[in-house]
């Protein structure tokens, strides 16, 4: 006897959240039976494996068919086959967006292409994430970068409006997005100790203060229709960073510039001496970082360089991160008394 | 020219992409009724096109508009080659046809393509402008509601049932025509959805005719099915039960204010004229002028004597003339019915008297002998034929009505498989409409029966048993005679008192056959089919008695013809009646007691089978109060038999089993282990496993002991097919896969449902075929309601109110008989001796009577196989002929009420992009109030793929086939300004599979009820808006009856 067919459709589509996670985490089917049966639910409901299997292909089923419409979530809501409560659809949505922290580290600041995609399989490998997990994050970040590519507007409100995610996850979509857009190089063995939390935090303050819609004259405003787009650095703004080079190309500049930080820090930081000799480094490695932005591959390579030219310098002193904070608090509003310069953020903190 | 149909078209939305080099799509709409078309403007470029469109106008005759669906077309344009069509709609606008239900269509409609399914949406509004000619209900009809639930609809109450009508009509299938050869597999599917909706739309119009001719304005019941007959043709046929109804206003507002004005309205009629009405009914005069214009104008008229109630007065004494003289007049009167059938499975209380047993009727045709196939005659003989059968069935058992009545059919090749059962039983003739004569008696009848019992005293005469059968004195009220099992296909009467709950039994059961033609192969299914139902029949006693229990309700036997297999499966909800004696046990008794190990295993067995029953009993709440025999009364004293197989005839004779009584406990129940059959018979009543804690399920429309719903429902279908190896194809090895099959697929339910413990799977519906040579396919639809545990266990303890109770919150509206009863059981009389005697004299037991022996017909080959009674009982009342008098007097719907209603009940979901619409198969929602009736949804689709393995294989292709049509339903409820629809039903579903070519292809029929419902908490707030209306429908009842 051979089940040639085996189906179970519900008024109201039923959504097994535990199957659900197994069908995203790229599990095949008897995978997740087996799974689900290590997970004692036999026992619980006196069922048995025929059973439970039925159950998982039903459901594998199911999320085969929804995984259309979650392409385009909106769709998803309008949609008439599948009687879903909104709120188990907002579930279904997040949770096929949602994305594992070491898979995205390791595609963060990619080119999201093919070629990416047929390294999918090192990453899988790499990561420990089934090949199929790999290849449904790495569509979603296409395809949320496809869609808002061109768009105008904020990037997050964007992003949170076709895809219909929370905000949470709207943000890191946007720092996904921003670093693929910006091929910021985050592979690096160098970088290797910093979460895709820290750049996230990263992209958004880049997103708030260096793009052509941060710098625009209401940034904040979401109804000015103004070019602003959240993607793109504002070259201009690069351009202008040339101009810091004064800071340390300059001596006298950059001696008060020195004086002027090291008064307000005095007795602040713990680390102040180790500071104070390096001031004229630390600052030198900043500026030059800034100044080289205008150019592709130097922008590619930010993250790169603020490791090397600042971040290690620190480290091998032990700054401890309330002072590095304080330091570059106070370098920057520095910067201001000194002369009519404009610098918006390093924001490298970790 | 009565109607003008205006038809709008909006926007579209989600369609799919027709042209690869822009991604787009350049969509216009056809629309086409009748032989007229419209069409749009092309909207370029755009998946998500606004046409907003002008009026689309036609002008059609009103038979057109109920026969013809409304056909809107989505095409691609393309300048240079032909349209593409995207896909279509098919819009029936039946319900804007009667004043009370819809009046405008207008919502998103998935846009389907039997090929590609649903690919994107169309937002359309239709109207239909009728002219307001007074003339147009006697012409067409026009006006007739149809309801597919099989009671009273909720906000409706009865003024007559008239009974029984049923139509069919014949096409020839276009899938079997010449031209289907060289046409594209979408133009066949869609020339055959078409036929059909236009059949259907036929088929409805001449139902309602009939429905006029006998003054009724509307079906409840409606039934319709299709047999794909193939060569020969496609038949769609429909029964229903013809009534009149009258809309109640405002149900919830209604009832507080009711009580007092309606309570003396109804006493004055039912005291006063009801002496009246019993006199004359003692000179009889007044029985045989009905009888006579009955014979005269075949068709009921509206009787121009309303004798509503009966008082009690005249009763007591006369009991024993009256009955002579009932069933006479009864019988006579009958004989002019021609079919006193009620596809009705719950009733207004007080309307079933007595409930006698099953009766059934088989008959195989060959459907390559049809003389003319293009003509209905030969179907209308066929299914006459049966009733006929059926009646005469009924008539054996002393009941002249045959009530949860319902046809089906089984089609393999040529060989067609006619079924028909139903439930006969002895009706309040109150509520017939003629039913001018015996009312008193009915009435004083009625007022010594106890309520919750009254319909299990048997209704034939003791001492003219149509079978032998135990009886024994009713446990509740100790006066008459009840059988010891009862078996019905009706819903548990609300009234009933029933001890513990309730549990779904179902009884499973393979034959192989030979392949064989024509003849001979009708002739060994023939041959097959009573041991088929014996043995059915069988497995349903046995496992009763494993629970414990002693009734079923909602029995459905379905048998189903395959190339080389009979399949049977029964379904049926079993209780414990506290009427009815507690059911003996089972004992087992080998055949060759000389052996130890074998006595031993025997009574290992023996033991199992009592630890079973013990355990059912705890599990299911089975505790009935201990009563001593001499309270009871000494059973009778006659020789009990095991079932017996009976022709209806009395053609019974000997058979089946010797009962050994001296095997100890009374009543025991003994199967006999002789050979292996038997063994694995034990073995698989042991193999049933009952639902995990939590779940309770039933095929019945509420399980019985549990009454206390909330609000949260899952209906669902599954389907499943298994294919058979052919090496094991025997008897037994048969029986086990499909008994599996049934077992893992409930066993899937019970799991996948488990989210909603405690709950309870109601009306589940089994349906089993044979699509190919060595498959099995079962499709199960079924309501998942969840319930308050806590409150049930409260209510478990008081039987009585909890009946009470359920029929207050399923059917308000039909709080008046309730009511009425009580009124009615004021002036109630000793218990007369002498009728006492007489009643009791008709019984018999429950012991069904499965016939045997069948005479085959060769000559037709229209062999009818096999009748069976189930449990009789009776005390031959009268129906006639099916039209039903209620004495519930008439209300009008008062107009505010109604009026308010209808505002406050637009769906909710006005807003919001999809609205939820509910589907049940019930008649109800839990925790909810229907206030309105906004037509019947009828709905045939045809998918097929030709690229099988892309779309998921057979499952993902059945699966989102279901889907989609569970989507369409929706969305036409939705547009209709519903949110639910009840008593939905899968009609069909028939899948054919070729993996080879890659190709699939399915059929699906459902139907249902289109209502609006409001939540109860919310419609609170709206009856004491209204207090109003409360004293209207009192008063306007109270001008009718006097």
């Amino acid at each position: 006897m051979t089940s040639e067919l085996d189906i179970f459709v519900g008024n109201t589509t039923l959504i097994d959240e535990d199957v659900y996670r197994l069908w995203l985490d790229g599990y095949s089917v008897s995978d997740a039976v087996a799974l689900r049966v290590r997970s004692g639910i036999l026992e619980q409901t006196g069922a048995t494996a025929a059973v439970l299997q039925s159950d998982t292909m039903d459901h594998y089923r199911t999320f085969h068919m929804l995984e259309r419409l979650l392409h385009a979530p909106p769709k998803l809501l309008h949609q008439l086959i599948f009687q879903i409560p909104p709120s188990r659809q907002a579930l279904l949505i997040e949770r096929y967006y949602a994305f594992d922290e070491a898979f995205v580290r390791e595609v963060l600041g990619k080119k999201l292409s093919k070629g990416t995609k047929k390294d999918l399989d090192d990453i899988s490998t790499k990561t420990g994430i089934t090949l199929k997990s790999c290849r449904r994050q790495f569509d979603n970040f296409k395809r949320v970068f496809k869609v808002v590519e061109e768009m105008r507007g904020s990037l997050v409100d964007n992003i949170q409006q076709h895809f219909l995610l929370s905000d949470r996850l709207a943000r890191d979509y946007a720092a996904i997005v921003f670093f693929a857009n910006n091929r910021f190089e985050t592979g690096k063995k160098k970088l290797q100790y910093l979460s895709f939390g820290d750049f996230a935090f990263c992209a958004e303050l880049m997103i708030q203060n260096w793009t052509l819609g941060a710098v625009g004259e209401a940034p904040t405003d979401p109804d000015s229709q103004v070019d602003d787009m959240d993607m793109d650095l504002d070259k201009e703004f690069l351009q202008d960073l040339k101009e810091l080079k004064v800071l340390v190309a300059d001596k006298d500049l950059l001696d008060l510039h020195k004086s002027l930080v090291c008064t307000a820090l005095r007795g602040k930081l713990g680390v102040f001496s180790e500071m104070e000799a390096n001031f004229k480094n630390l600052s030198r490695g900043l500026v030059n970082v800034a100044a080289k932005l205008t150019h592709t591959k130097d922008v590619r390579d930010l993250f790169v360089d603020l490791v090397e030219k600042f971040i290690e310098p620190c480290r091998s002193d032990h700054w401890p991160l309330n002072d590095v904070r304080l330091f570059l608090n106070q370098y920057s509003a520095s910067v201001h008394s000194l002369d009519g310069f404009r610098f918006a953020c390093s924001g490298c903190i970790t | 020219m009565p109607g003008k149909l205006k038809v709008k078209i909006v926007a579209g939305r989600h369609l799919p992409v027709m042209d690869r080099a822009s991604d787009l799509t350049d969509a216009f709409v056809e629309v086409k009724f009748g032989n007229t078309t419209f069409k749009t403007d092309v909207c370029l470029k755009s998946l998500n096109p606004q046409w907003n469109s002008e009026w689309f106008k036609f002008e059609v005759d009103d038979e057109d508009l109920q026969d013809e669906p409304l056909q809107i077309t989505v095409l691609d344009h393309d300048t240079y080659s032909a349209n593409d069509a995207i896909g279509k709609v098919y819009i029936d606008i039946d319900p804007l046809l009667y004043s009370e239900a819809a009046t405008v269509i207008s919502g998103w409609f998935p846009i389907y393509d039997t090929i590609h399914g649903i690919r994107g949406e169309i937002n359309v509004v239709v109207k239909v402008d009728l002219f307001n000619d007074l003339n147009r209900f006697r012409q067409s009809s026009c006006g007739v509601k149809f309801f597919c639930t099989t009671s009273i609809p909720k906000c409706y109450r009865a003024v007559i049932i008239h009974g029984f009508v049923e139509e069919l009509v014949v096409n020839e299938d276009p899938e079997y025509q010449w031209i289907d050869r060289i046409r594209t597999p979408r133009a066949s599917n869609e020339a055959r959805q078409r036929l059909i909706s236009l059949m259907s739309g036929e088929l409805q119009r001449k139902i309602g005719l009939k429905v006029l001719e006998m003054r009724g304005n509307a079906v409840v019941g409606y039934l319709q099915c299709f047999d794909l007959e193939g060569e020969s043709g496609l038949v769609v046929r429909a029964i229903g039960t013809a009534c009149t109804l009258d809309k109640l206003s405002s149900p919830a507002a209604f009832l507080p204010a009711c009580n007092s004005p309606s309570k003396e309205m109804k006493e004055s009629p039912l005291v006063h004229p009801p002496s009246h009405g019993c006199r004359s009914t003692h000179n009889s005069p007044i029985h045989t002028a009905t009888g006579s214009r009955l014979t005269q104008n075949f068709s009921v008229s509206v009787p121009t004597l309303i004798y509503t109630g009966m008082g009690s007065g005249s009763a007591g004494k006369e009991g024993g003339p009256f009955k002579a003289l009932l069933r006479q007049q009864t019988q006579s009167a009958l004989e002019q019915r021609e079919f006193p059938f009620f596809t009705l499975t719950a009733f207004p209380p007080g309307f079933l008297v007595h409930v006698g047993g099953v009766v059934s009727a088989r008959s195989v045709k060959l459907l390559d002998r049809i003389h003319n196939p293009d003509e209905p005659e030969t179907r209308d003989a066929w299914w006459a034929e049966i009733r006929q059968e059926i009646k005469s069935h009924a008539k054996a058992l002393g009941c002249h009505a045959v009530v949860g009545y319902s046809e089906s059919t089984s089609i393999c090749e040529e060989v067609c498989i006619l079924s028909a059962s139903g439930t006969a039983a002895v009706l309040n003739p109150r509520f017939l409409q003629d039913g001018t004569v015996e009312g008193c008696l009915e009435q004083r009848l009625e007022e010594n029966l106890p309520a919750g019992c009254g319909f299990c005293h048997i209704p034939y005469d003791e001492l003219n048993m149509p079978f032998p059968a135990h009886l024994t004195h009713c446990y509740n009220c100790r006066k008459q005679k009840v059988p010891d099992v009862l078996f019905t296909t009706i819903d548990l009467p609300v009234d009933a008192t029933v001890i513990g709950k309730g549990c779904l039994i179902q009884a499973r059961l393979c034959r192989l056959k030979k392949k064989a033609q024509a003849e001979a192969n009708a002739t060994a299914i023939s041959n097959l089919l009573p041991f088929m139902e014996y043995e059915v029949h069988t497995q349903l006693m046995n496992k009763l008695k494993l629970k414990g229990m002693n009734a079923l309700f909602g029995l459905r036997i379905q048998i189903s013809v395959g190339e080389n297999m009979l399949m049977g499966l029964a379904s049926a909800t079993g209780v414990y009646l506290a009427a009815l004696p507690t059911p003996g046990g089972i004992q087992i008794a080998g055949k060759t007691p000389n052996d130890g190990s074998y006595e031993q295993h025997i009574s290992h067995m023996q033991k199992k089978i009592n630890d079973t029953i013990a355990k059912n009993k705890e599990l299911y709440e089975i505790n009935p109060p201990e009563m001593s025999e001499e309270i009871i009364g000494s059973p009778i004293p006659e020789p009990r038999q095991r079932s017996r197989l009976l022709r209806s005839q009395s053609e019974s004779s000997d058979e089946v089993a010797e009962l050994d009584l001296s095997h100890g406990k009374k009543d025991a129940f003994v199967l006999e282990i002789d050979d292996t059959d038997a063994m694995e018979d034990v073995h698989s009543l042991l193999t049933d496993v009952p639902p995990p804690s939590g779940f309770y399920s039933c095929n019945t429309e509420i399980m019985p002991g549990i009454n206390n719903w909330t609000s949260e429902i899952q209906m669902f279908t599954s389907v499943r097919v298994i294919r058979l190896s052919s090496l094991n194809l025997t008897n037994q090895a048969l029986n086990k896969n499909f008994n599996d099959l049934c077992e893992n697929l409930l066993k899937s339910l019970y799991f996948k449902l488990r989210s909603m413990i405690p709950c309870c799977l109601c009306h589940v519906n089994f349906t089993v075929s044979l699509p190919e040579d060595e498959l099995i396919q079962v499709t199960v639809t079924a309501v998942a309601i969840t319930f308050d545990k806590n409150q049930a266990l409260q209510t478990a303890k008081t039987h009585a109110e909890k009946s009470l109770q359920r029929a207050s919150t399923d059917n308000e509206e039909l709080l008046q008989f309730p009511l009425e009863l009580c009124s009615d059981s004021l002036p109630s009389h000793p218990f007369p001796p002498a009728k006492e005697h007489l009643e009791s004299a008709s019984s018999n037991s429950g012991i069904p009577a499965a016939q045997r022996a069948t005479s085959v017909d060769y000559s037709s080959f229209a062999d009818r196989c096999s009748s069976w009674i189930e449990l009789i009982k009776l005390k031959a009342q009268t129906i006639r002929r099916g039209s039903i008098k209620t004495t519930v007097t008439v209300e009008k719907a008062s107009p505010v009420g109604e009026g308010n209603f209808r505002n406050r009940s637009s769906p909710p979901c006005a807003n919001s992009t999809v609205g939820v619409v509910k589907m049940t198969p019930l008649s109800f929602i839990p925790g909810a109030k229907i206030t309105k009736y906004l037509g019947i949804i009828n709905m045939f689709f045809i998918r097929e793929t030709t690229s099988l393995r892309e779309e998921g294989g057979v499952s993902g292709f059945l699966h989102a086939f279901i889907a989609e049509v569970f989507a369409m339903v929706r969305a036409h409820v939705a547009a209709l300004g519903g949110n639910a629809v009840v008593s939905y039903i899968m009609k069909q579903c028939v899948f054919m599979e070729n993996p080879n070519k890659n190709q699939a292809q399915c059929l699906i029929n459902v139907s249902g009820d289109a209502v609006v419902f409001v939540r109860e908490s919310e419609l609170e707030v709206v009856s004491t808006q209204q207090p109003t209306a409360n004293c209207q429908p009192a008063c306007a009842g109270g001008e009718v009856t006097t």
